[in-house]
């Protein structure tokens, strides 16, 4: 492609613009050349452009591909989507820049006497089939496991689900998203009995203030926050960034609070406690729409193996509640929050304020905590308390970090609890997901098995003797990879990976299967905002790279399942889809038709009547809602939400005498997640070729720690040595560390500590005790 | 032949005084940013010392605040 010397020059030139416009996104948060989408896109009456969702992130943003002879060679943002209205971030421009990369694995890899032999695909599907099979024979069907993604296509994931619990009869089935998403799929369904943010990315257009919680997103949602500084600027729209480290969001935010690590727990019951002591409480949307509840206190961690724990939910009254938060005054919660009780004050009179309308955002922050679950609890009980909710402009909204955390991963239910519709647990989704898929609803256990860290626990122990990971890259992804790496080296587990390139999980694999990317295979995801989002295939993938969807059903049909998966080749995606529709007919959860899909760049469900809606819960927008409500959380019985009774407990651990440092974990504006994609697009893995340790100054001043020396970051599991960082991205805390866990040559996660929220099984990554010191 | 990218920040409230002066510059390219106060300016030259003499023309635009230097390539002529 760049074999002339002008053609090299284009490229070099390309690579300078791209340079430059990538330093400028880590300058300026959020930073969008709409016109560079245009420019330099080359000028052919053969270049087809074809609509598709980004493939990174969760925000969902609409692309526009530009293929000529069968290669893309241009992408630019869909001025038609109403996620993005054209724009994209620095990393939606380049990512087909990945495709063509020299170590794509373009054809099945069978590990024979320790090496790896390239295997016709066929050969290397019946030694998968062949294997799974006669690992149920010897050892039973829970000894067989399938570990997916938030990345997977929704069809992917139904065939997943479709083969592990109604083809097999195993609950055996988890995925990643378990590692980001599940403690907002559980406050949802604790607080509101029904998934997923009631509002929608217009709410952008409508609020006052958005408080981000523990959220870096002008470099993890860029597209997001620049409509968010675009409010900012046009109608003076506040953004408050309440977190552990200053950031690039913090920096760009009109106020920056920050707080000690787990302590938002406490910061968010002292805004309850002004709210009501203030009197800002909106009484007649609290009686008529709200039920207060508490659950068990002292919940564990989940570090030991087999930790089971089940949460005892009992119905309190408002005076309990209130009684309840006389221990979090602001001026008690300030001494160990390190928050203002003025700042602490400040946070609730905007949330407080009847004529301000206020938008919380949160993503990993949030979620990847060991009370995950309480602390969305508590953010939906301050929009609740006042009311601001499920309107344009007022709402609680969980960010998602991949692009189909919420349509596959929560929707089709690729968590072991989970079915299409309902959980595996409820007789009536069991025999709903039996009728649809043809299967006797004997054969689908009503008991979950293991959560993402217990499935890799379980292959560690022995117990799962065989696992099949599909787009994900868990031996860089899971905490504690120094338990589970070795673990997945063992004889006693047969690994198969399937992806698009060689990971540090394909590295211990004994089958590697070549997956097609993104824009080589037709798909459907589904984005933060309830928007499902359809493409076709766009170009031919290399080799003999196969969409997933398609290999499962290959291992189906040699598994003796083919009259459970009767699609074709051609039309799988349309025909799964379509049977996948059946299971959330009607006005709660209706999905639009293909069609609709095909012309529009998605449509956000419940979609009733040929239209999305945009505001769940609220009779003006939600037809769903009961005639003659206002507001109607339909998800519960009795139409009500529920305000939790959610104390603040420590963290799993905490800095002591020899590990005296938190250590936080995140990313960066230039890789998504493992990095296994973003590494491959060089202008990208340029701009930030390495992971660090980033300090606080005056932390690096007292332990003589330089900018860029190596530094031994260590931990009661492992350690990893990475180059220091002083006054450089961010700034946490002091007394905490921040590593970006992109680089699969700095493995941070041999660092982190396994322990999970106790209700969501979600683990935290953000908080664990290190101590530092010169490599 | 050298190819450069810079970051040029304009005066206040001068960008599109300074995308239009870059724009009548041989050998530069212009990428303005969207919402911020900032230009990608991508150089072409013949020589190190064209290559000068345009970065000297840029430095001296009225409405140019600061010009920072992102990346440098030098690459054969055809």
């Amino acid at each position: 492609m760049y074999n002339s010397l002008s053609s090299r020059r284009n490229f070099i030139k390309k690579m300078a613009q791209l340079s430059a416009m990538t330093a400028a996104a880590a300058m300026f948060p959020g930073i969008l050349f709409a016109s560079e989408q245009e420019a330099g896109i080359p000028n052919s009456a053969n270049l087809d452009w074809k609509k598709g969702p980004c493939r990174f992130c969760g925000v969902g943003c609409g692309i526009l591909v530009g293929t000529e002879n069968g290669k893309a060679v241009a992408v630019k943002g869909d001025p038609n989507c109403s996620v993005n209205k054209g724009l994209l971030c620095v990393k939606g421009y380049h990512q087909t820049m990945c495709i063509q990369s020299k170590d794509r694995l373009t054809h099945a890899l069978v590990k024979k006497n320790g090496k790896y032999v390239k295997t016709p695909l066929n050969e290397a599907l019946d030694i998968v089939a062949n294997k799974m099979k006669s690992t149920i024979e010897a050892h039973g069907k829970d000894s067989v496991a399938m570990y997916t993604s938030g990345q997977s296509t929704i069809p992917e994931g139904y065939v997943a689900s479709k083969l592990m619990k109604g083809a097999i009869g195993t609950n055996n089935l988890d995925c990643n998203a378990r590692l980001c998403m599940a403690s907002a799929v559980a406050g949802f369904l604790t607080t509101f009995g029904a998934d997923e943010p009631m509002g929608c990315y217009e709410d952008i257009d409508h609020a006052d203030y958005f408080i981000t919680w523990g959220n870096n997103m002008a470099e993890m949602h860029p597209v997001l926050f620049s409509r968010m500084l675009e409010q900012k600027t046009r109608r003076g729209a506040k953004i408050i960034d309440f977190a552990t480290r200053t950031s690039r969001s913090s920096t760009a935010s009109d106020r920056s609070i920050l707080f000690e690590p787990q302590t938002d727990l406490a910061v968010a019951n002292a805004i309850c406690y002004e709210i009501i002591n203030n009197g800002w409480v909106n009484k007649s949307f609290v009686e008529k729409h709200c039920n207060f509840s508490k659950g068990l206190t002292n919940i564990g961690y989940g570090t030991e193996d087999k930790f089971n724990f089940k949460d005892k939910p009992e119905k309190i009254d408002f005076a309990a509640f209130k009684a309840f938060l006389n221990d979090y005054t602001p001026e008690k919660v300030e001494k160990y929050s390190k928050v203002s009780a003025k700042d602490i004050k400040y946070l609730a009179s905007i949330y407080g304020d009847p004529n301000k309308k206020v938008v919380s955002y949160w993503c990993m922050g949030m979620n990847q905590h060991t009370r995950g679950t309480w602390m969305n609890n508590l953010v939906y009980n301050i929009h609740l308390l006042t009311g601001k909710i499920s309107q344009p402009g007022n709402g609680p909204f969980s960010l998602t970090g991949q692009p189909s955390a919420c349509g596959t991963a929560r929707e089709v239910g690729t968590f072991t609890h989970k079915l299409p519709k309902g959980v595996v647990m409820n007789p009536k989704h069991r025999a709903l997901a039996a009728k649809i898929w043809k299967v006797p609803v004997e054969r689908i256990p009503a008991k979950p098995t293991y959560h993402a860290t217990e499935m890799f626990r379980a292959v560690d122990r022995g117990d799962i003797k065989f696992i099949w990971t599909q787009v994900t890259n868990p031996l860089v992804s899971l905490p504690k990879t120094s338990r589970y790496r070795p673990a997945m080296e063992k004889d006693s587990c047969f690994v198969v990976v399937s992806d698009v390139f060689p990971t540090p999980t394909s590295d211990v694999a004994d089958v590697i299967l070549p997956a097609s990317w993104h824009i080589e295979k037709s798909g459907l995801y589904g984005n933060s905002e309830r928007r499902t989002q359809h493409w076709d295939k766009m170009v031919e993938g290399p080799g003999e790279t196969t969409p997933d969807a398609w290999m499962t059903i290959e291992v189906a049909k040699r598994m003796g399942y083919g009259d459970l998966f009767p699609y074709s080749e051609e039309n799988h995606v349309e025909e799964i889809y379509n049977e996948y529709r059946q299971f959330h007919e009607g006005a709660k959860h209706g999905m639009a038709p293909l069609e609709v899909l095909k012309k529009e760049s998605g449509a956000i469900w419940p979609y009733v009547n040929g239209k999305s809606t945009q505001w769940r819960f609220n009779a003006k927008y939600d037809p769903a809602c009961k005639e003659g409500s206002d507001f109607d959380f339909y998800g519960k019985p009795d139409g009500k939400a529920v305000i939790w009774q959610r104390p603040y407990e420590p963290a799993a651990e905490s800095p002591d005498a020899e590990y005296p440092f938190w250590l936080n974990t995140g990313r960066v504006i230039e890789h998504w997640h493992t990095g296994s994609m973003t590494r491959r697009i060089p202008v990208l893995h340029k701009a930030m070729p390495e992971a660090y340790i980033e300090f606080h100054p005056d932390d690096a001043k007292a332990l003589k720690i330089r900018d860029g020396e190596n530094i031994k970051v260590t931990s009661r599991r492992g350690s990893c040595v990475l180059p220091a960082s002083v006054n450089k991205r961010g700034l946490p805390t002091r007394g905490q560390v921040f590593v970006p866990f992109f680089d699969e040559n700095m493995l941070i996660n041999d660092v982190t500590l396994d322990a999970f929220c106790p209700i969501s099984k979600e683990p935290d990554y953000k908080k664990c005790a290190v101590k530092v010191e010169k490599a | 032949m050298p190819i450069k990218s810079y970051l040029a920040h304009p005066k206040t409230g001068e960008k599109q005084t300074l995308i239009n002066a870059l724009s009548l510059l041989n050998g530069c390219e212009v990428i303005p940013a969207t919402n911020q106060d900032v230009v990608v300016v991508v150089t072409e030259t013949s020589d190190d010392a064209s290559d000068v003499i345009l970065k000297d023309k840029i430095e001296h635009i009225d409405s140019l605040k600061l010009l920072a230097l992102v990346s440098g390539f030098n690459t054969p002529q055809n």
